[in-house]
């Protein structure tokens, strides 16, 4: 072994001080005012030190990584990442605009987080950085700073707002207006990315699910607990539908549901990008919305959603004041599939097609922040006249991420291309996910690079055709 | 940086994309799988072929720049640090198996592959690479071949050093040579391709090698064993060998280890053992069940505590769980987890992990271990805490102590792991000064201007060695 004082001198000094002004970085005492400094210093400020210093750097990290896969580069890794974020608070490196870019590079998909040896919280450090960034940058493209005002401040906070949105897409989709625009060639005006996701949208509606079915709605038969739907904003903008049949599959298994309709956005998106502040503002809005209704659970059907959800003692732990309705509500988080499974009420399904061939891709989030991989499976796996083949890599990122498949599309890209020579490979009627991001993501790579004959949906709006038809009529046969 | 001139010819060999010395660049090739060590680069090249490392290094050899050898950087040696600057030669663009001839049963790949890979890939050929590093997910065969990585099959198969055949490899100097091939015998002149193995990036950079394969066993079978007692653990060990049974893998973890693994693991281990044996025999069927049962029987009559054979390749998967969580499980106890790599014969097992728990104990650190008793190998592992640099001492001063119990008892100083930076004061210890300088005409030999992976293996100063006073 090196002793200390030779590690150190080999690690602090000798090297890197000698190298580091000879390599085009900044000299840290040339301008007090500077941004890159200013940065540095919030981020020295800002990045938890233990996490830091748990990262032993053994690599195990690099394989589970999307990004790292695609390209080989240690920078593009988690261990990488960590490195970048060390050297700064070290005062090794300063955060330049390309420490800026890597950092936007990772998904934040989280599945390093389970394959560390040393269970470091990768999640939290990319958050505390990408936060220190947001205040910071200068370097965003010049249709990202506009267009993140308006979605992280104006519209997800709320909800009348992503209702009214709703409600102009719809009058966009169904009044000819879309046809109009894309036979005028208007489409071609966005990036392609953009207007190749405007063509696998969904219908949006106006109407929530609690302006569609209302708050209240009793359990079937014996209840076992009272659950708190969490309804979401893509989701309930975009797939009513699925929200309103998550209930009615509640409701079926035995839970009474109550949706608080003061519930906001979950921050999610917020948090992943930088706008910590707002993302706990959100959370503290849900907390006191889901304390006022008295549920035992809080279900999500968004991966997303419920991981953040699920990390809110985190998001808050520095709040004195929310700290302990954060733990309360952090504890009661649950996906849809896991509650299911657990309730072991539902009647066993059937499917009532030709046999059928099915296949899931995991949410991230759900995978490796709430840790739900089988849930969704042995459902699945219950359905009988349906084969569940599992998809080569299916725990690896779609692409979409969030926002992550607007802002990085090319990154995006080459991650849902390789995803859909594995999908396609499965030869399956049906690829099912438990995230509405996830779920359009996978949707354009369908429409992409599928044969036409796959179907992408929701977990939920699956099994609903196939458990609830099948339980309320077997419910009428015993009757 | 370096100078202008020698950027562009760099860059005229690998593109302007292969080439990066930009900060970010820089810092993310300063360190390796190794705590607390650090130092930046000059650049980092990613070469694609042979004749591109070739052309580089006669640039390089030019202008007198050290350069660094890395794989996927997952060694605990510090030997892919550049300590002296230079520029660092990721391999991973060279990753492709160019060969697998079902002929010889010899593989031919390139450096940059990763081990996991493939394994996969020949065991889908109904064929086996025994060598297997606990970070095989990730490290490279190229990187195995530097530092002969061993593993948890290494006391019946070997380790990478009896899997590599033949080598092509570029010197300091630019020229490229090969050494074996496909052949399974070989006595042409002095033996360059088992000098290469191990040598950590010192001698010449590595671009491919000829590798051996072997049968897959038809069987394996595998068992814990669990004792109140930890002589009778390891006289187990000892008295296996002397009974001319060579399991596949014998693994010893000490009451440490078992209870943050089982914390982690959640497998139910009884926490009141001193020490558990996994064991795991394979080959034909009747000779891995009449192993099996004589191994038990040794067990038993060691006072084994309890012995459980497992009944299904679900359950064995569980056991193996257990043994490859070890290092997964301490990680997560202290910030700062230093595994070492101290080594002595069999027979001395006993001997060796009595002597750890004292010196442990003597500095006032935590010391778990945990390794390939089979073969001798074990991983004393210090639980600590990089910023207090006060237990640092500490613990550095039991890892000395270790590497002298372990030369005292007929061992060695690194079994698996590589001397690179953080063992080379200690080497001499095990070598002697006759066989440092013996290996300092070699390095002159193979690289006259030290140019490659400066600073490793050989220190400045070896550490004088003291009778140390015991109790």
């Amino acid at each position: 072994m090196v002793k200390t004082e030779d590690r150190l001198t080999v690690g602090i000094t000798s090297a890197t001080a000698a190298n580091v002004n000879t390599h085009g970085t900044e000299p840290a005492c040339s301008s007090p005012r500077s941004p890159q400094l200013q940065l540095a210093g919030k981020l020295k400020l800002r990045l938890d030190e233990d996490q830091l210093t748990n990262c032993m750097r053994c690599g195990f990290c690099l394989p589970a990584c999307p990004t790292f896969r695609e390209t080989g580069i240690e920078a593009e890794s988690p261990r990488g990442r960590i490195a970048l974020m060390k050297a700064v608070t070290d005062g090794l490196m300063m955060p330049d605009q390309s420490f800026e870019e890597q950092m936007s590079h990772c998904l934040g998909c989280r599945a390093c987080e389970p394959a560390c040896p040393a269970d470091v919280k990768y999640g939290q450090l990319i958050e505390q950085t990408r936060e220190a960034i947001e205040e910071h940058t200068e370097s965003h493209r010049w249709w990202v700073k506009p267009l993140r005002q308006v979605v992280f401040k104006q519209l997800f906070p709320h909800q009348k707002r992503v209702r009214l949105l709703g409600g102009a897409m719809q009058l966009y989709q169904q009044s000819g207006l879309r046809k109009l625009a894309r036979s005028a060639g208007v489409m071609k005006l966005l990036p392609a990315h953009l207007s190749e996701m405007e063509q696998v949208l969904p219908n949006a509606s106006s109407k929530g699910i609690v302006q569609k079915i209302g708050s209240h709605h009793p359990a079937k038969g014996m209840k076992i607990a009272t659950v708190g739907m969490f309804r979401g904003c893509l989701m309930d903008m975009l797939f009513t539908e699925t929200n309103i049949k998550t209930v009615e599959l509640l409701t079926e298994a035995g839970f009474e549901v109550v949706i608080p309709d003061t519930q906001a956005c979950c921050g999610a998106l917020h948090a992943h990008s930088g706008e910590t502040e707002d993302a706990r503002s959100l959370a503290r809005k849900n907390i006191a919305a889901f304390q006022a209704a008295g549920v035992d659970y809080i279900v999500s059907n968004a991966g997303g959603c419920g991981a953040i959800l699920s990390e809110y003692d985190h998001l808050l732990h520095e709040d004195e004041q929310w700290r302990e309705g954060a733990v309360w509500l952090a504890k009661r988080v649950v996906d849809i599939s896991d509650l299911l499974i657990r309730s072991g009420k539902l009647a066993t399904a059937q499917t009532k097609e030709q046999p059928i061939r099915i296949t899931y891709q995991d949410s991230c989030h759900l995978r490796n922040v709430m840790r739900s991989a089988d849930a969704p499976r042995k459902l699945l796996r219950e359905v009988s006249g349906a084969e569940f083949v599992e998809m080569f890599e299916a725990d690896r990122c779609c692409g979409s991420a969030g926002t992550y498949n607007i802002v990085q599309p090319e990154m995006a890209g080459g991650l849902l291309e390789r995803k859909m020579e594995h999908a396609n490979a499965t030869k399956a009627h049906y690829l099912l996910t438990s995230n509405p991001g996830c779920l359009l993501q996978m949707k354009l790579g369908a429409a992409k690079h599928g044969d036409g004959q796959m179907q992408v949906q929701h977990i939920v709006d699956f099994l609903h055709e196939r458990l609830v038809h099948n339980s309320s009529e077997k419910a009428k046969e015993q009757a | 940086m370096l100078q202008e001139t020698i950027r562009q010819q760099l860059i005229a060999i690998v593109g302007s994309d292969f080439y990066k010395d930009d900060p970010q660049s820089l810092v993310t090739h300063s360190y390796d799988g190794t705590p607390m060590l650090q130092a930046l680069p000059d650049g980092v090249i990613y070469p694609a072929s042979t004749e591109q490392v070739s052309a580089i290094m006669k640039v390089l050899n030019t202008h007198r720049i050290p350069v660094i050898g890395r794989g996927s950087g997952t060694n605990l040696c510090g030997g892919t640090v550049p300590v002296e600057g230079g520029v660092v030669m990721v391999m991973h663009r060279m990753n492709r198996i160019l060969e697998v001839d079902l002929e010889n049963l010899v593989a031919i790949v390139q450096p940059g592959l990763i081990t996991k890979s493939f394994i996969a890939h020949v065991e889908s050929l109904g064929l086996f690479y025994p060598p297997d590093p606990s970070s095989m997910a990730i490290s490279t065969i190229g990187g195995n071949i530097a530092e002969c990585s061993g593993g948890l099959r290494g006391l019946k198969y070997g380790t990478t050093k009896d899997y590599v055949l033949g080598l092509e490899a570029v010197l300091a100097s630019g020229e490229i040579i090969r050494t074996g091939g496909k052949l399974m015998k070989d006595v042409a002149g002095y033996d360059l391709t088992k000098l290469l193995v191990g040598s950590e990036g010192t001698l010449a950079i590595i671009t491919e090698a000829t590798l051996k394969l072997v049968p897959p066993p038809k069987y394996k079978k595998t068992m814990l064993a669990m004792y109140k007692d930890l002589y009778g653990a390891a006289r187990t060990v000892s008295k296996i060998i002397e009974n001319r049974i060579i399991p596949s893998t014998l693994e010893f973890l000490d009451n440490a280890t078992v209870r943050v693994v089982d914390d982690f693991a959640k497998l139910g281990l009884p926490l009141d053992m001193e020490a558990i044996l996994l064991i795991e025999q394979d080959g034909e069927t009747e000779m891995v069940e009449r192993d099996i049962a004589r191994i038990e029987e040794i067990c038993r009559s060691e006072q084994a505590h309890s012995v459980s054979v497992a009944e299904s390749p679900e359950e064995a998967l569980k056991l193996l769980t257990a043994r490859r969580s070890a290092f997964t499980a301490l990680a997560r106890l202290r910030p700062t987890t230093i595994l070492e790599d101290a080594t002595v014969p069999r027979s001395k097992i006993a001997e060796m992990v009595l002597e750890i728990n004292r010196i442990a104990h003597k500095h006032q650190v935590t010391i778990c271990t945990f390794g390939h008793a089979g073969d001798g190998n074990l991983h004393p592992t210090a639980t600590t805490d990089a910023r207090d640099k006060e237990e640092i001492h500490r613990v550095e001063a039991a890892f000395e102590e270790i590497f002298e119990a372990a030369i005292r008892l007929g061992g060695t100083i690194t079994g698996e792991h590589g001397v690179g930076l953080v063992k080379s004061p200690y080497l001499e210890w095990k070598v002697g000064s006759a066989g440092i300088e013996v290996m300092k005409a070699v390095k002159q030999a193979f690289d006259p201007h030290h140019l490659l992976n400066p600073g490793k293996i050989f220190a400045k100063q070896s550490r004088k060695r003291v009778v140390l006073q015991h109790g």
